[in-house]
């Protein structure tokens, strides 16, 4: 990617440290934040509380990227996985640190801070989040 | 709200077509199309063309007027809009032109679909094809288009016990069928085997579960329905026209297993129509990857959820089974020039609905369907069409 870097530093707080907010009307948890609950609408407003979600939870579905983009390439074969956060959204995002036949539907999982890819040599690096598996087996 | 009619129809062969250009795959198109529904330029109304990115892929947007300037129209200085949804950009095309139409405001509508993919490396056709995913939330993380529909996959298998051998048999059906359309890009029949065999692109979809990439362009006219025996003796009615949005990202929705645009789009279509899923004779259905072909006849609502992996098996939706599926082979195997996909998949039914598709001619076709997906299923527009 060639991009401003404004473009990525805007997304620090979440991709960095899971920042997400609460509708205090229906306790509904949205990641990325969002302005309004869709649910609740004018009701939520001035009623959208930032939260920090803790990162752990549970791979819904999952792949193993053999053809990557561009700029990962050199990273192949990967998985990616959907994982339903504890709190309720859902993220997508790649698994780490786990052999390739033992990511599973299922495998309880928590994030972990990693470099997400790299403008070439030169450029800026782009960090966020990755998951690997957790040791706890209940959260 | 008036009824409108498909008079016409052009369509360019689909495949990498190293010697033709964006202008010359539309024009063709086009006027293939003009020369079937015997218009003439001033007659007219208003030109619409889908195209997912013609930005990246031939680094020009404006392509409205450009592509009535191209189809001999500036001195005309017809209305002319490009229409973008993704992979649905035809179909929604194809229902503005319809809209226009049945509301009264235009008699003649032109509907091009185009996308010229081959002028870029197959690396940056991936990447930009990605663009119709969340950028920020999905393909920042490194998720691919097929990594997507891979991920809808996996589930479904896990859920419903899919198999690997039922989405390979999507792709061996459809190339069935496009050996037996002179337009498609791959014209061969293809082995189980082969399928089975192919390169892993995102586990569990090889190679061969995905539509190839592509150019081509398509093109219908489109008539108030009262006028259009003025201009051909065998005009296609649109009788249902249906569309619907979801989250740009495959985790934002309430099941990874089911399109829910589809599932609204489908539901709106078969109400204006009169209609339900029963009453449905064929369909051309948005099979970008194999998986997607098994969603959407659930979807649509041919078979449960979870059975359309033994709706493969049991033969259905071959071309001689009790609902033909793809009957142009798909975007499997006709190939799939994203723009150019939804308003093709009108060409298909209204060439099953005149009676003039050949040797993949099905019987008494009288009521088809077509769905066409932007994305993973954040858009989806319907079109349910009738012999007149």
């Amino acid at each position: 990617m060639k991009n401003g870097v404004a473009r990525f530093w805007r997304e620090i707080p979440e991709r960095y440290n899971f920042m997400a907010n609460k509708c205090e009307s229906c306790d509904k948890v949205f990641f990325p934040p969002r302005e309004s609950c869709p649910y609740c609408r004018r009701k939520s407003i001035g009623k959208m509380k930032e939260i920090k979600l803790r990162g752990k939870g549970e791979v819904v579905t999952y792949t193993i990227i053999h053809v990557g983009p561009e700029d990962f390439e050199e990273q192949t074969p990967y998985p990616m996985a959907i994982i339903k956060l504890e709190e309720g959204p859902h993220v997508t995002a790649q698994i780490v640190d786990c052999p390739l036949d033992q990511v599973k539907i299922g495998m309880i999982v928590e994030s972990t801070f990693r470099k997400i890819q790299q403008d070439g040599h030169t450029g800026a690096i782009y960090y966020g989040y990755k998951f690997r598996k957790s040791n706890q087996n209940t959260h | 709200m008036r009824d409108v009619a498909v008079i016409g129809v052009g369509l360019t062969k689909f495949g990498e077509l190293w010697d033709k250009s964006f202008r010359q795959l539309i024009a063709e198109a086009g006027s293939k199309a003009i020369l079937d529904a015997n218009i003439e330029g001033k007659d007219i109304d208003a030109l619409y063309v889908g195209s997912m990115s013609s930005g990246r892929f031939i680094d020009q947007e404006h392509i409205g007027a450009l592509v009535a300037e191209v189809s001999g129209f500036s001195h005309l200085h017809i209305p002319a809009t490009r229409i973008e949804g993704a992979c649905a950009s035809g179909g929604l095309a194809v229902r503005e032109g319809y809209l226009a139409i049945a509301s009264g405001m235009n008699d003649i509508v032109v509907v091009g679909g185009i996308e010229k993919m081959n002028d870029v490396g197959g690396g940056a056709a991936t990447d930009i094809l990605a663009t119709a995913s969340d950028q920020e939330w999905e393909a920042f993380f490194g998720a691919t288009f097929p990594a997507i529909y891979a991920m809808i996959a996996t589930r479904h298998m896990h859920d419903y016990g899919t198999t690997k051998e039922q989405l390979a048999q999507v792709a061996v059906k459809n190339h069935a069928n496009g050996a037996l359309n002179p337009y498609a890009q791959y014209q061969s029949p293809i082995s189980l085997e082969t399928v089975l065999k192919s390169t892993t692109v995102a586990y569990p979809l090889g190679l061969m579960d995905c539509s190839p990439v592509s150019d081509g362009a398509a093109s219908i006219i489109l008539c108030a329905a009262d006028k259009a025996k003025n201009y051909t003796d065998k005009p296609v009615k649109i009788i249902g026209s249906g569309q619907a949005s979801d989250t740009l990202s495959l985790h934002g929705r309430r099941d990874i297993c089911t399109l829910d645009a589809t599932v609204y789009a489908a539901k709106m279509a078969y109400k204006q129509a009169n209609l339900t899923s029963k009453d449905i004779n064929f369909a051309e259905v948005h099979d970008c990857f194999t998986i997607a072909e098994i969603c959407a006849i659930e979807d649509l609502g041919f078979v449960k959820k979870g059975e359309g992996g033994k709706a493969i098996d049991q033969k259905i939706t071959t071309l001689d089974g009790s609902l033909p599926i793809n009957t142009s082979g798909g975007l499997k195997a006709k190939g799939h020039p994203v723009g150019a996909t939804g308003v093709a998949q009108i060409i298909e039914l209204t060439a099953q609905l005149r009676g003039e598709a050949g040797k993949r001619q099905i019987k008494d076709a009288k009521i088809g369907l077509a769905h066409n997906v932007g994305g993973s299923g954040a858009s989806c527009v319907v079109h349910i069409m009738e012999a007149m």
